[in-house]
């Protein structure tokens, strides 16, 4: 391999500013990615194990509808298929107000909620039935039962998966570089366009992303540790796919 | 809407895009069926190195195993998209290096389930393997593997479903699979609305009718 290293592109000149920007940027959106995919996560993963009909069915048409699409394709039909669709006025006004990011960040948030529901689900139904009708039985409603016993429970269960879905939003938040939203990766490439410096780019992007996840990973062990039930081992497993 | 649109172009985008027959290389399963196939074979590999007992072979497994699941695909599609003509000295097809980025980046994967797998064949097979005076390796190839790739199969299907889906980053370094299909249809047409959501019922047909059947295989494969 006849290729000679120049590090200095990443200091000099724009390349450092760049870099951290598509950091932050890449926090931002997947940050309030996750916040969207948690809310849907949760709410669909406990409704699909109510045992009302109707609200159990709608909970797993919206997950077998969202994660068996890729999410690329997500984005495009959010970025490019819908806009056109829309007012005259709500268009300009999504233009004026980067609906790349916008679009990012429901694709991404909407997909990860139907992977998160997955997780949230299986959590639940490793729980033993007896702790739902012990609650039932001190005399707390259903929506009671769930809100203070069983998605607590549930929530310490599923911190493994959980962390692991989380890092999958985390890396795949860099397919909103194909809507030109300015993140992590995007501007890896940008740096590439710039100094021709393919190698030395792409190693800090690589970098960065290997060290949040490495970082994600650990902190949440410790919350594992930190907020486990004395007594209660469970397995559960994460998203099929 | 007019969906008139994915009548006129139909042929480009299944027989072109989805399956990859016509004038140029491309196509999801052009991509995906190789990947899968020479992933698993990778993946055998890594998930038997990361249960040696000798170290330089198993930190090294570990290692790789870690590091693809720590970085995104589309980053690693681009460290192809610019190695191989380095590496190689001269340039690849979009083809060679999409099918080399996800032969890579599955077999860390593939080879978590390899593992998983072989774990999951209860020690006394191996026990009773060795008293009748098999070597380690024939224990391997004769006794654990054949029930191991057995426990496999419903995880395998469903990491297919996964490649399936994330062939889709193809597109970015300019394969024609079914995502820029579309894109190419859109550019001439500009119907975004109707080609994206035709593409995305595709992918929604094969990736669920799939999961259906992983689904069908656990129960079948499990003991009852």
């Amino acid at each position: 391999m006849n290729y000679d290293f120049d590090w200095r592109v990443l200091w000099t000149g724009q390349s450092g500013q760049w870099l951290l920007h598509g950091l932050l940027t890449t926090l931002e959106l997947s940050a309030l990615a996750w916040l969207l995919a948690a809310a849907l996560g949760i709410l669909s993963g406990a409704l699909r194990t109510v045992t009302f009909k109707p609200a159990a069915l709608l909970a797993a048409f919206y997950v077998e509808f969202f994660r068996n699409v890729p999410l690329l394709v997500w984005m495009f039909f959010w970025y490019f298929g819908v806009p056109p669709l829309l007012p005259r006025a709500f268009q300009d006004w999504l233009f004026a107000h980067g609906i790349e990011f916008l679009a990012g960040t429901l694709s991404l948030g909407v997909y990860h909620g139907a992977r998160f529901s997955e997780v949230i689900r299986s959590g639940i139904q490793s729980i033993p039935k007896t702790q739902f009708e012990a609650a039932l039985s001190t005399g707390l409603t259903t929506g009671q039962t769930y809100r203070l016993i069983i998605i607590p429970i549930a929530l310490r269960l599923i911190i493994p998966p959980a962390t692991n879905e989380s890092l999958n939003l985390l890396k795949n938040s860099s397919i909103a570089l194909t809507i030109s939203v300015a993140e992590l990766t995007f501007q890896t490439r940008q740096i590439e366009a710039y100094t021709a410096r393919a190698f030395e780019a792409l190693t800090a992007g690589t970098l960065i992303y290997l060290i949040l996840c490495l970082c994600i990973a650990a902190i949440m062990a410790r919350v594992e540790r930190r907020v486990a039930i004395p007594g209660m081992i469970a397995r559960v497993s994460g998203a099929e796919h | 809407m007019d969906f008139s649109v994915i009548l006129r172009n139909f042929k480009f985008l299944i027989v072109q895009g989805f399956l990859g027959f016509g004038n140029f290389t491309g196509g999801t399963l052009r991509l995906a069926v190789p990947a899968i196939i020479l992933g698993f074979v990778l993946g055998i590999l890594i998930g038997l190195g990361r249960l040696a007992r000798a170290p330089w072979i198993r930190i090294p497994a570990s290692l790789y195993v870690e590091f693809f699941r720590g970085v995104p695909l589309v980053m690693v599609i681009f460290w192809f998209w610019f190695i191989i003509p380095v590496l190689l000295r001269l340039p690849l097809p979009e083809y060679g290096v999409a099918l080399a980025a996800f032969v890579i980046f599955e077999a860390a994967y593939l080879g978590e389930i390899v593992r998983a797998g072989i774990q999951s064949v209860p020690k006394g097979q191996v026990e009773a393997a060795t008293a009748t005076g098999l070597t380690h390796a024939q224990t391997m190839r004769c006794v654990v593997l054949p029930q191991a790739l057995k426990n496999m199969i419903p995880a395998l299907v469903t990491q297919f479903i996964v490649l399936l889906k994330d062939t889709s980053l193809a597109s970015i370094i300019g394969y024609v699979d079914l995502t820029k299909a579309a894109q190419i249809v859109n550019n001439r047409e500009i119907r975004p609305f109707e080609l994206y959501l035709f593409i995305a019922v595709i992918y929604w047909l094969c990736a669920y009718g799939m999961s259906r059947y992983a689904r069908y295989l656990e129960r079948r494969l499990s003991p009852a």
